[in-house]
């Protein structure tokens, strides 16, 4: 509008996938598949057209090199395994001496040889009737792609600035591990959910990130200025000056507002009347430890124990986990963890061995874990070894009615008469719980709570099957409703019927680190609240400017109310009067 | 030469780290390595190769092994094989 050269400003609407507002400079990070022409060259070109390809074979390895090893300090060894085979295929000399042979015989550019040859390799992989190897050629496909575009771009990935605002069209780990230096400012992807990898890193680097922006990649060019505004899901190209002012006095405010949670970090969450809530967080990775611990969290609510997983091609033996579930265990000692046995299928890793139309309705979670004993014994083994000082808690997921339980149940108890019989100790006392996340557990939450010694209400997956709405289906997602009054009243049930037979109950879904969903939550009668680690200062900012009393009337009315958007306007309301200082999304 | 019969004893079958051990310890020899599943042979001291093989559980596979060290290399991949390579 001022200056007739500006560009105008784009805003951008998306998923906040990490808290936090920057401003800078964008580089955009295209995962292209590289455009391949077949070109012939002379005699005495064919010496130099190999050595093109030798040094970008080489920069590929070096490239390969960095995103191992920092893949090894970020996840451990094990994790890093994926990027150790993607080295070996550089390193395979009959592969590369069969193209360079060709490149001599047929006088064909390197690009085209080493597509032409690696994609042979993918299809005979493609042809395969096992899904893990048709997923494979995702590997092989990155390696082929980074090939390619160092013969092409030669220096083009090594020019990635620091302090830039990393644009790409979806991240992979080996992205996110890449661009997962303090010196990123933070991330904008086309594609991806806020429970990705991607976004579960960003979160714990602090990195703000807006993922799901379905065409960024088209607004942007490398070097444009960007505002990544990763509380409210929104990124502005070009922003005007007007625009920057405002984002900056933001960030300054968000500075203060961070201090002042800074000083709430050792003080307990405990309301005006005195009622003591268990402030917790949700982890995945033995590694996020020591950033819940420096945010004032009271121990784990949910570790995922999938985690285990990523990056592998078979389950971890007894022992593996072991070692991985008693770090965790270690490393949140004195206070308590949570760990949930597998949770694959659905959307999780791992769908190798079995294809499903409807994989959210199918075979996933405690279900999958009962068919496979092979899987499930040696998990419940090595947690069981981790309890051996008191401080782990088994939580067994998808669970739809009693039987499984039982079943369950009955699996913990062998491994333990197994434990006994071989003199290894654990904890005999361990608590077993359940989360409630089929409306069908949540109609029965009354006898399940007689069957268990702890509820953990998981609301992502609550939520989508009480309304029968996929939440990553975009046409529907706006049916995705956390405030709905169905869900409301389901919750409300689920309190109830525990706090009937004095079974205590959580919850470690997202709405439970839904600001705006804290008063109600009190209200409502949640002992517990698992959270993402970032906004946990603020939820308990919440609980300590109210009391139950006060929460309690707030959640009453509620549940009387028949909209949405009621609910929510009426709960915005009460948090502004109670806590001021809370940044809430615009809507 | 040398052929010997295999079969894949872990459950994970031939994937990517088994494929990575068999690749690498086939590079301690100075022998040429062949796998062959259903007739399609492939270089086993191609990881690339040996990746596309897709040999799940029980799958049977003809490894042969010709050079100066041939019985040394078969003793030992075989023996690689027959541990299910070391992961079961």
């Amino acid at each position: 509008m001022n200056s007739m050269n500006a560009p105008e400003e784009i805003v951008l609407h998306g998923i906040a996938a990490a808290p936090g507002i920057v401003m800078g400079p964008a580089y955009l990070f295209e995962k292209h598949i590289p455009r391949i022409e077949e070109k012939s060259i002379a005699a005495e070109d064919v010496e130099r057209e190999i050595n093109r390809l030798k040094n970008a074979v080489a920069r590929s390895e070096k490239e390969l090199q960095k995103i191992l090893s920092l893949a090894e300090q970020k996840m451990g060894d094990n994790k890093a395994k994926v990027f150790e085979a993607q080295i070996m295929i550089l390193n395979d000399m009959i592969l590369f001496n069969a193209i360079y042979h060709r490149i001599e015989r047929e006088r064909k550019n390197s690009e085209f040889v080493v597509h032409g040859e690696i994609t042979k390799y993918q299809q005979v992989m493609l042809s395969s009737s096992d899904e893990y190897m048709r997923e494979r050629v995702h590997d092989v496909e990155d390696v082929k792609n980074r090939v390619i575009r160092n013969i092409q771009h030669e220096k083009i990935l090594s020019r990635f600035d620091d302090h830039s605002i990393v644009v790409a069209p979806i991240l992979t780990p080996a992205d996110t591990i890449l661009f997962s230096r303090n010196e990123v400012l933070g991330y904008a992807t086309d594609s991806g959910g806020n429970t990705s990898h991607a976004a579960l890193f960003a979160r714990a680097l602090k990195i703000p990130s807006v993922v799901g922006l379905k065409n960024v990649t088209s607004c942007v060019h490398t070097g444009d200025y960007l505002v990544v505004d990763g509380y409210n899901g929104v990124v502005i190209v070009h922003p005007s000056e007007k625009t920057k002012t405002e984002c900056r006095e933001r960030i300054e405010r968000f500075d203060a507002f961070e201090a002042t949670l800074n000083t709430l970090r050792s003080l307990p969450a405990t309301t005006i009347d005195g009622k003591h809530i268990m402030l917790t967080s949700n982890i995945e990775f033995p590694e996020e430890i020591d950033y819940v611990n420096a945010q004032g969290s009271e121990g784990i609510g949910l570790y995922r124990t999938e985690g285990v997983l990523m990056g592998r091609d078979s389950f971890p033996p007894e022992e593996e986990q072991y070692e991985q579930y008693k770090t965790v265990a270690d490393k949140a000692f004195p206070h308590s963890v949570i760990m949930r046995t597998f949770d694959i299928g659905g959307d999780k890793v791992m769908a190798q061995e079995h294809f499903e139309e409807n994989p959210f309705l199918g075979w996933r979670g405690i279900r999958l874990s009962l068919d496979r004993p092979e899987i499930f014994l040696p998990q419940i083994h090595a947690l069981l070894r981790a309890s051996v000082r008191g401080n782990v808690r088994i939580m067994l997921p998808m669970v739809s009615g009693l039987k499984e339980i039982r079943l369950a149940k009955k699996f913990i108890e062998e491994a333990k008469a197994k434990l006994r019989q071989n003199n290894v100790p654990f904890d005999e006392a361990i608590k077993i719980g359940v989360m409630i996340e089929v409306p069908s557990a949540a109609l029965l939450a009354g006898e399940i709570a007689q069957e268990v010694d702890f509820l953990s209400i998981g609301t992502n997956d609550l939520i989508q099957y009480l309304l029968a709405v996929d939440r990553d289906n975009e046409v529907v997602s706006s049916l995705y409703q956390e405030f709905h009054p169905a869900v409301l009243r389901t919750i409300d049930h689920i309190i109830r019927e525990a706090k009937r037979h004095h079974t205590p109950v959580g919850m470690c879904g997202e709405m439970a680190g839904d600001p705006l969903a804290t008063l109600l939550l009190l209200g409502l009668g949640l002992d517990a609240f698992s959270v993402v680690p970032t906004v946990l200062p603020e939820i308990k900012k919440i609980i300590r400017a109210v009391s139950i009393v006060e929460a309690k009337e707030i959640a009453s009315r509620a549940l009387a109310m028949d909209s949405e958007e009621d609910i929510k306007e009426f709960l915005r309301i009460n948090l502004a009067a109670i806590a001021p200082d809370i940044p809430l999304p615009e809507e | 030469m040398i052929e010997r019969e295999v079969s894949i004893r872990n459950r994970a079958g031939l994937h990517t780290r088994p494929a990575a051990s068999v690749v690498k310890l086939a590079a301690k020899f100075k022998s040429e390595f062949f796998i062959i599943k259903d007739g399609f042979e492939i270089n086993g001291k191609s990881i690339i190769g040996v990746m596309t093989l897709a040999a799940e559980q029980g799958s049977q596979l003809i490894l042969r092994f010709e050079g100066d060290d041939e019985l040394l290399a078969a003793e030992s991949i075989v023996g690689l094989f027959d541990r299910g390579f070391d992961e079961v």
